[in-house]
């Protein structure tokens, strides 16, 4: 088991927010560990150059520091070849690489298939396409909150060319069998993508054995420093697609009218890249491997486990979340609502029956009491709006666990939500 | 806290001069107002909204404030000014839920000013 209070040592942010301060918005992103933010000084301080450019000693000090930290994330995911790890700015940028990329291969009629948890940067970026006349379709969701195999079978066609999964949500906190899905998408021929934002951080990922085409992350939601993410892919597919973006470092030789280029991964790392970024990302890499991934998912599982319980025992009245009850595929993410606030209807606005005043609690009152009783948690639709949309809710409030949080910051929330109940329930 | 669990001129002006739905994107808030006009004054403000207990107080006290005002002194309602009437101290995020009302009413006042002049 983790010990989270003496983890939370480690964090420079907890001195100054105290003991009685929960700190709940993990999904969106984590807090940072000494060793982290000392790695990314000490680059600063002892090391900075440019990589891969200078003959000098100190070029090749930070080009082996940024070419370690390749290795390190490509062991953390089991990538076998740190070449097929390529440094972007975060899982958004991955995917719109990608979109880039795959995309001009795509032409009219072909179908790309998502499902209606994803995040947006797992929608937008392929609906650019739609332009080429590429069609978006998504997987629905069982009433448990996990997704519906069948509808996925019936949705895959001979022109779906890529699927694009998350493997844990960032709203229902639910965890899809990759493994699975990759071995029907490529029975089907179809190129797999897993958006990993929300796993790598929390559970063991092998990218070998979910056989992975294209696997994304970004580094600030695993302890690591924002502007640093992580785009996994297959080598002979990152050989075989076209550039990113043009420029410095990505190119073999350039002439007057045409260039060659570099070979992966520094055929997509136009540019400087973000050098202390993947110097930061090596170290979180470093903190996470000495408490095990393994331990780092116990961990969150007993404390969602432990909330689902609370909320049980609680009985707040109205209180209503979302997202599987079987802990197994539950990641450590508690969306809630204080009775539900449905979207206003336009249609329902023209006739003054039609619209009765709503008697939920708006989740933006219910985080800035949360805040008040110093629970920092997330209300709004967390970039997933279509998912918002499939629930039928306008927002939600979303509490979100990491490696520091105990069952105490549980019972904080608990406890000032029967607060919260007390002054806005009507 | 009040015009929260009480808000006053909830529903729709019945033949209104004017309607205007305003949303907010970022939290999906949404109010709608209708107005109706005599003599260049406001005569009756309603509003049906969805939406923090802000935006739908600061809605209310609004309706309130503007009934029997001339369209030329709703039109400037001053922000900052409105803001501080309202009384509570609001963190930047929270002004624009306060404000979704006002915008709400100045577009909807100026909707009507249009249909006049086009008649
Ligand atoms: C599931 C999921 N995908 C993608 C992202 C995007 O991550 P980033 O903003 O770091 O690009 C997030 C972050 O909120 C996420 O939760």
């Amino acid at each position: 088991m983790l010990s989270p209070l003496q983890i939370k040592k480690d964090f420079p942010i907890f001195e100054r927010l105290g003991p009685d301060y929960s700190y709940l918005d993990n999904a969106a992103t984590s807090q940072k560990p000494y060793s982290v933010i000392r790695a990314m000084e000490e680059f600063y301080e002892l090391h900075n150059s440019n990589v891969h450019r200078g003959i000098y000693r100190l070029s090749e000090e930070a080009t082996n520091l940024y070419e370690k930290s390749r290795e390190k994330v490509s062991d953390f995911i089991n990538s076998k070849d740190s070449r097929q790890i390529v440094f972007v700015r975060n899982t958004t940028e991955a995917i719109n690489l990608l979109s880039y990329t795959l995309g001009r291969e795509l032409k009219k009629d072909d179908e790309i298939l998502i499902t209606i948890l994803e995040h947006h940067s797992n929608i937008v970026p392929w609906q650019f396409l739609s332009e080429k006349g590429v069609k978006l379709r998504y997987v629905m969701l069982n009433p448990d909150m996990t997704l519906d195999m069948d509808d996925l079978q019936r949705k895959l066609t001979k022109k779906t060319r890529i699927v694009s999964i998350a493997q844990s949500s960032n709203v229902l906190g639910t965890i899809s069998d990759v493994k699975e899905i990759g071995k029907i998408a490529h029975e089907n021929g179809s190129t797999f993508v897993v958006d990993a934002a929300q796993s790598v951080p929390h559970m063991p990922v092998d990218a070998t054995d979910i056989d992975a085409d294209f696997l994304a992350f970004s580094g600030h939601k695993m302890l690591g420093p924002t502007g640093i993410g992580v785009l996994y892919g297959k080598y002979d597919l990152l050989d075989r697609m076209p550039p990113f973006m043009g420029g410095g470092e990505m190119i073999s030789a350039v002439y007057q009218d045409h260039s060659t280029y570099a070979d992966v991964p520094q055929k997509y790392e136009a540019g400087t890249p973000n050098i202390e970024g993947a110097v930061g990302l090596s170290s979180a890499v470093d903190y996470l491997r000495a408490l095990g991934m393994d331990q780092v998912r116990e961990h969150e599982k007993d404390l969602i486990e432990y909330t689902l319980k609370k909320e049980e025992e609680h009985n707040v009245p109205d209180l209503i979340s979302y997202g599987p009850r079987n802990t197994e595929v539950r990641s450590g993410v508690y969306c809630f609502n204080i009775g539900e606030m449905s979207p206003l209807n336009i249609n329902d606005l023209a006739h003054e029956e039609g619209v009765q005043m709503s008697q939920a609690i708006h989740p933006h009152d219910v985080s800035e009491m949360l805040d008040d009783g110093n629970v920092a948690v997330r209300s709004g639709h967390h970039c997933a709006m279509p998912l918002a949309e499939f629930l039928n809710v306008v927002a939600t409030s979303r509490a979100s666990y990491y490696i520091y949080n105990t069952r105490e910051d549980v019972d904080r929330l608990f406890n000032v939500l029967v607060k919260v109940v007390k002054k806005y329930g009507r | 806290m009040d015009h929260y669990r009480n808000p006053h001129n909830y529903g729709i002006v019945q033949n209104a001069a004017s309607k205007i739905i305003e949303y907010n994107p970022v939290c999906g808030d949404t109010i709608q107002i209708t107005i109706r006009v005599e003599n260049g004054k406001i005569s009756d403000a309603k509003f049906i909204g969805r939406g923090c207990s802000i935006s739908q107080a600061s809605a209310s006290i609004l309706t309130d404030m503007v009934k029997g005002m001339p369209l030329e002194e709703a039109k400037n309602i001053d922000e900052d000014k409105y803001i501080k009437s309202l009384g509570i101290t609001l963190g930047p995020s929270r002004e624009k839920c306060a404000l979704l009302a006002v915008n709400a009413l100045k577009k909807c006042i100026k909707d009507y000013q249009k249909g006049e002049e086009s008649k």
